[in-house]
């Protein structure tokens, strides 16, 4: 057991380690999606129609930054050693995952403060379902974070796939419009869109308009997507290399 | 120790290993030289089960590569080209995250950083942060990490790349005191001329093939007597006639004339005699793993 633990824990740490002494990657994370809804939603005066989709974006963000840096570490860094170590695959995976989806979370809550400026009014008792949801949300986007990164070699790829995926992906979300008034084929896009499910998750935990789909189909397909990414990230990194892995 | 046989790798259609077989025998610092392409990575990334090879087979500690990853990874250490430490943790911090990795932790695991940056001279820098070590600290803190679980094998990849000679010859007393005191088998891959003449026994890669092998003794015995290295601006016409005259046969490259010849420095003056004018500058010295490595060649190290 303590082989498997062991190192997924110690992995975790060092996400949070390493966060903690670049604490200015706090303000990088939070600060862009904050600006984006302050401006957005002073502008059409609808500040809670866009927080579910600044929230996401923080999280995604985040979880973005931090997968983005296995590609550099695995060629120079301390993913190398782990790749040298019986230390299981999966135990790196989950380590990384985690630690990465902690950090997110953190940025998330960062965000979540800023919530009583988009009119959330909520009880105590009620920012638990909030709070565990972000944490889902950032745990899904870190797999998939995972899963795109891995198999990339440079970061520069990553930021083409961030702005042909990732980007277009969140903004047919139901983070600028609902579904219920998307026209045409996007309507599509957005229903079999995970992310869409991710923001009406948020919008139903926070009580803000426009949350649908239901709460319960929001909260299963946010976590079987979660899972799947878990699973396939498992999967890409117990692969051997024939070619040059490093 | 290390057996390696007829290991072949290929990446796409460029041959990378052909036909690669060596043995290392227990406590010994084996040596991989050659210039960088020749072949030295792949068999690096082979023998540290990060890659699997087209071809061959090769055995660590008594475990295939292939068929036993994990096992050899358990026996084996590896220090990587590339910087494999945390930048942003303490070097305490690194160690400490690395024997988690194999599985050590409490007492054990503090003992064994204990010794390990004792053996390494780390002991007081062990609450820094690994970005303001210098280069030749860097890879003493990369050798502790990779001692912690005790390998009997230690890999070293280009280990002192970006090193001052000091910090150079530094790293291989570390390594040469790993050898004697707890009987480590090392093998490293280099394409300095001065590691690896420290190592006991090496073999010369070219284009993906060995080229020679043995001590560095032996290889530099292979070679008769002296090296004698003439400058010259038609250095390809000079060798010609030196060959004619001399019944010696020189090799011309880039400028330069090199002849093998017993009793250089009788031949010194008669080439010059031979040639007045044709001869911009004589040296003469001792054969050097240089000399054998164009011997069987054609090519330079460096």
């Amino acid at each position: 057991m303590s082989s498997f633990f062991l190192p997924a824990a110690t992995l975790w740490q060092r996400e949070l380690v390493r966060f903690w002494r670049q604490k200015s990657r706090v303000l990088g994370v939070v600060a862009s999606p904050l600006v984006f809804w302050l401006l957005i939603g002073y502008g059409s005066n609808d500040l809670a129609r866009f927080y579910s989709g600044a929230l996401v974006l923080t999280v995604m963000f985040s979880a973005i930054f931090s997968t983005i840096s296995i590609i550099e570490d695995r060629r120079e860094g301390f993913l190398l050693s782990m790749l040298v170590s019986p230390a299981p695959r999966t135990a790196m995976v989950l380590g990384k995952i985690l630690g990465a989806a902690t950090l997110a979370w953190l940025q998330g809550l960062i965000f979540l403060a800023f919530a009583p400026l988009a009119g959330v009014s909520i009880g105590l008792w009620e920012l638990v379902p909030v709070v565990a949801s972000i944490f889902l949300i950032s745990f899904t986007l870190t797999g998939l974070g995972f899963v795109i990164a891995w198999r990339m070699n440079s970061t520069s790829g990553f930021h083409a796939i961030m702005n042909l995926l990732l980007v277009p992906m969140w903004m047919v979300s139901g983070s600028l419009f609902p579904m219920a008034t998307a026209h045409g084929w996007v309507r599509g896009v957005m229903w079999v869109n995970p992310l869409t499910y991710s923001i009406s998750l948020l919008n139903h935990t926070l009580r803000l308009p426009n949350a649908s789909p239901g709460e319960m189909e929001s909260v299963v397909v946010t976590a079987v997507f979660g899972l799947v990414l878990l699973i396939a990230s498992g999967m890409l990194a117990a692969q051997k290399a024939t070619r040059s892995a490093a | 120790m290390i057996q390696v046989q007829n290991l072949t790798h290929r990446y796409g259609d460029r041959v990378a290993l052909s036909h690669v077989s060596f043995e290392v025998k227990k406590g010994e610092i084996f040596g991989l030289l050659g210039p960088n392409g020749g072949g030295k990575s792949t068999l690096f990334r082979i023998l540290s089960t990060m890659m699997t090879p087209t071809e061959g087979e090769a055995i660590l500690a008594g475990f295939d590569v292939q068929r036993r990853p994990a096992e050899v990874r358990r026996h084996v250490g590896v220090v990587f080209q590339t910087q494999s430490l945390d930048k942003a943790l303490t070097v305490d911090e690194n160690l400490r995250a690395q024997g988690h990795l194999h599985g050590l932790s409490g007492a054990v695991l503090g003992e064994r950083m204990e010794k390990a940056m004792d053996q390494l001279g780390l002991a007081d820098r062990r609450k820094d942060l690994v970005e303001t070590l210098s280069g030749g600290l860097r890879r003493r803190v990369e050798i502790a990490k990779a001692l912690l679980h005790r390998p009997q094998i230690l890999l070293m990849d280009e280990a002192s790349t970006g090193l001052d000679p000091s910090a150079r010859r530094d790293l291989s007393r570390h390594v040469e005191t790993l050898r004697d005191t707890q009987g480590v088998t090392i093998l490293l891959t280099t394409h300095i001329l001065e590691e690896a003449g420290r190592c006991d026994r090496l073999v010369l890669l070219h284009q993906g093939s060995i080229v020679a092998e043995g001590s560095p003794a032996e290889l530099r015995s292979r070679i008769g007597g002296d090296v004698v290295v003439l400058e010259s601006s038609d250095s390809e016409n000079l060798g010609r006639r030196i060959g004619e005259r001399f019944g010696v046969r020189p090799t011309a490259r880039d400028g330069h004339v090199r002849v093998e010849i017993s009793n250089g420095h009788r031949f010194i003056a008669e080439v010059v005699e031979a040639f007045p004018g044709s001869i911009d500058s004589v040296a003469l010295h001792k054969p050097t793993l240089e000399d054998v490595f164009v011997k069987e060649t054609g090519a330079s190290i460096e």
